[in-house]
């Protein structure tokens, strides 16, 4: 089962011929995942050679979901144009978007994540990682060798905080593990890979990664209170980090919350979650909740 | 990056929003000069990227302008809640009948725009939003529609702003659009004794990523403080300084956020936090630690990394290449993990520095370089 991403996903890489895509489409592949495809109109009916397996390049989204059946893309594309190239990808009525690209300007992921939503494309990202369901697929730049399949569910901010968990807990091993990105504003909550998992019988229990700023981990402790049965436990980063930007008054006004760790840490215990204090710590409690069961 | 109150002032004015005359300047002289081509009096404020600006002192009213220049002396070069005020606008003075609050905001959790209006606006904003939520008005806006006279109107007459502030709306809400803004806000909105509608005070934040379109995000560039900042921002690193003694440096703001974390529950305090980013090259490595290294505070310096993208061979020849340039005075712990962190470990092996260790959990060599910097 797993979530958002199986060995049934056929992937399409938008970007896959530049820099980026070409090298992470080879670690795609590696990992097992069934890459269908590449995006590029002014390479369209070429196929690129990937140690002996050759993947063919679209004119379009639409062709490739039109020739093989594509249910998820990866997005490379440099920042100017990856707001169109999710636009198309949702007009062709790709069911999920994982947007690697990391700098697009916040009124274009404002634009392009309304829009999908719209659609019904499940953006993941931007400036995200991508996700991974170990042995099965992995859409994105999570390293694929760290950890095998096991029952737990990750989802965090931050790419390389998932690769220490991941890396903290590789013997038990993973579901799916979700990097939803770090931008301010993103296309996949906490709240979304929560529910998800706690649908997921291959999960059996949650880790939640969470970071200083705005209010994400206030509002998955609420939803954990409300709608989550299965055990999660938490980390969140950033206690000694310096007080960020507080976006004039509006900051305050909108968010209702100072977004500290510290209140982000008592508001997941409150909603019964154990939290971490450490990566290793975290891992521990993972460990011994696992065993308790 | 947020603007100064000037720069606001100047964005306002050419989407023409309407704001008092004022001008600015880093000398004194030339604040008397400004007084008296504003008419005589002036109001001079400090040019500082903080809020409570007025009440720590740094808006004040000169009746003449040799009170204005007499003013700008003692404003320049004093701290504001640890800001060093650099310039000073000098702006005329305004007879004030009525104060509003108008901002349009990024909701994260919304992940659209929001516009937030108030008829009682000035310092107290946050206090009557969070004692009479009823006083302050959150109108989602949808960005593809924008903010249309209809919307505009809603807005005022949902905060009770009066029907002359609706154009102010219109353009403020184009300020937000065209210049790439997170955050356009107008606080106070004032109608003076005239009935003139004028935008009094302003903060703008505009979203770095947008550079690339936005050649104003240039002009405006950021000039850091601290020399070591300024010296990561030109090799283009995320760098901040702390107030501690380990220096820490690692790929992913999370990781490294984490690792100020660790080594603060070992009993230590970091010097900064310092993120290479994602797949960094080893001349990224070496910038990165060459600045840790030239700070006299760092008595330790702790690598974390965990390769992804990043690969540790290119972190070990960077952190080799920087230990050979810099002449290394101080103890350097290297934890590498991920994408080829047996190469990193050979390297670093190969080249055996005395004062460069390795450590194999991230636990284990922050608990090191909280040691080294205890014993050093």
């Amino acid at each position: 089962m797993a979530i958002h991403l199986t060995k049934e996903s056929k992937v399409l890489v938008q970007g896959m011929t530049g820099g980026q895509g070409m090298r992470h489409t080879r670690r795609m592949l590696a990992a097992g995942t069934n890459v269908v495809g590449g995006v590029n109109p002014r390479k369209a009916g070429q196929n690129v050679d990937f140690g002996g397996r050759g993947v063919p390049v679209f004119g379009s989204v639409a062709d490739g979901i039109r020739s093989t059946g594509a249910d998820v893309t990866v997005v490379f594309v440099p920042p100017p144009f990856a707001k169109d190239a999710v636009v198309e990808a949702a007009d062709a009525g790709i069911p999920l978007a994982v947007v690697i690209t990391e700098g697009i300007p916040v009124h274009d992921t404002v634009a392009l994540t309304s829009y999908a939503a719209r659609r019904g494309t499940r953006v993941i990202g931007p400036n995200c990682p991508g996700l991974i369901t170990p042995g099965q697929s992995n859409a994105g730049i999570i390293p694929a060798d760290i950890t095998k399949p096991g029952p737990i569910g990750l989802v965090s901010k931050s790419g390389t905080l998932t690769y220490q968990l991941m890396y903290e807990l590789r013997d038990i091993g993973f579901s799916t593990c979700v990097g939803i990105g770090g931008d301010p504003v993103v296309g996949t909550s906490h709240i979304d890979c929560l529910a998800a998992f706690q649908d997921d019988p291959d999960t059996e229990l949650i880790v939640l990664i969470g970071e200083i700023g705005g209010d994400a981990e206030e509002r998955a402790a609420a939803h954990i209170r409300d709608h989550v049965t299965k055990p999660v436990v938490g980390y969140i980063a950033g206690f000694t980090a310096p007080e960020g930007r507080t976006m004039g008054h509006a900051g305050a006004i909108v968010s209702g919350t100072a977004g500290t760790a510290r209140a982000k840490q008592e508001a997941l215990e409150a909603a019964e979650v154990r939290v971490g204090r450490t990566p290793s710590e975290t891992a521990a409690l993972v460990l011994r909740t696992l065993r308790a069961d | 990056m947020d603007l100064y109150e000037h720069q606001a002032r100047q964005l306002f004015e050419e989407h023409g929003i309407p704001v008092p005359r004022a001008e600015v300047t880093d000398s004194p002289q030339e604040a008397r000069g400004i007084a008296r081509r504003l008419g005589g009096r002036a109001v001079v404020k400090a040019q500082v990227k903080t809020g409570g600006r007025g009440k720590a002192g740094g808006v004040r009213f000169a009746a003449d302008p040799a009170a204005a220049e007499l003013t700008a002396r003692q404003m320049l070069g004093t701290d504001i809640k640890g800001h060093r005020v650099g310039t000073v606008m000098l702006a005329e003075p305004v007879d004030v009948a009525e104060e509003f609050y108008v901002s349009y905001v990024l909701d994260r959790t919304a992940g659209g725009f929001l516009a937030i209006a108030s008829a009682q606006g000035g310092m107290e904003i946050e206090d009557v939003a969070a004692t009479r939520p009823e006083a302050v008005a959150r109108i989602p806006v949808d960005r593809a529609e924008g903010v249309t006279s209809a919307t505009a109107q809603e807005i005022a007459a949902t905060a009770g702003l009066p029907p002359q502030t609706v154009d102010v709306l219109m353009r403020l809400w184009q300020v937000l659009v065209r210049e790439d803004a997170l955050l356009v806000e107008v606080n106070p909105l004032v109608r003076t004794g005239q009935g003139q509608i004028l935008a009094l005070d302003g903060k703008v934040t505009l979203d770095d990523n947008a550079r690339f379109r936005q050649a104003r995000l240039g002009e405006h560039g950021e000039r850091h403080q601290d020399p070591l900042e300024a010296a990561a921002a030109e090799r283009g690193l995320t760098y901040v300084r702390l107030d501690g003694e380990v220096g820490v440096i690692g790929n992913g703001a999370g990781l490294v956020m984490s690792t100020l974390d660790v080594v603060a529950g070992c009993g230590a305090r970091p010097a900064n936090f310092l993120d290479i980013g994602g797949g960094a090259s080893a001349q990224v490595m070496a910038d990165g630690l060459s600045v840790i290294l030239s700070d006299p505070a760092v008595k330790s310096v702790l690598v974390n990394v965990f390769g992804g993208i990043t690969a540790c061979d290119a972190v070990a020849e960077g952190i080799v290449s920087a230990v050979d340039t810099v002449r290394l005075t101080k103890p350097l712990v290297v934890r590498l993990d991920g994408n080829n962190a047996a190469r990193g470990r050979a390297i670093l092996g190969e080249r055996a520095h005395p004062l460069v260790e390795h450590a194999t959990t991230m636990d284990g060599a922050a608990r090191r370089a909280a040691e080294l910097a205890h014993t050093a």
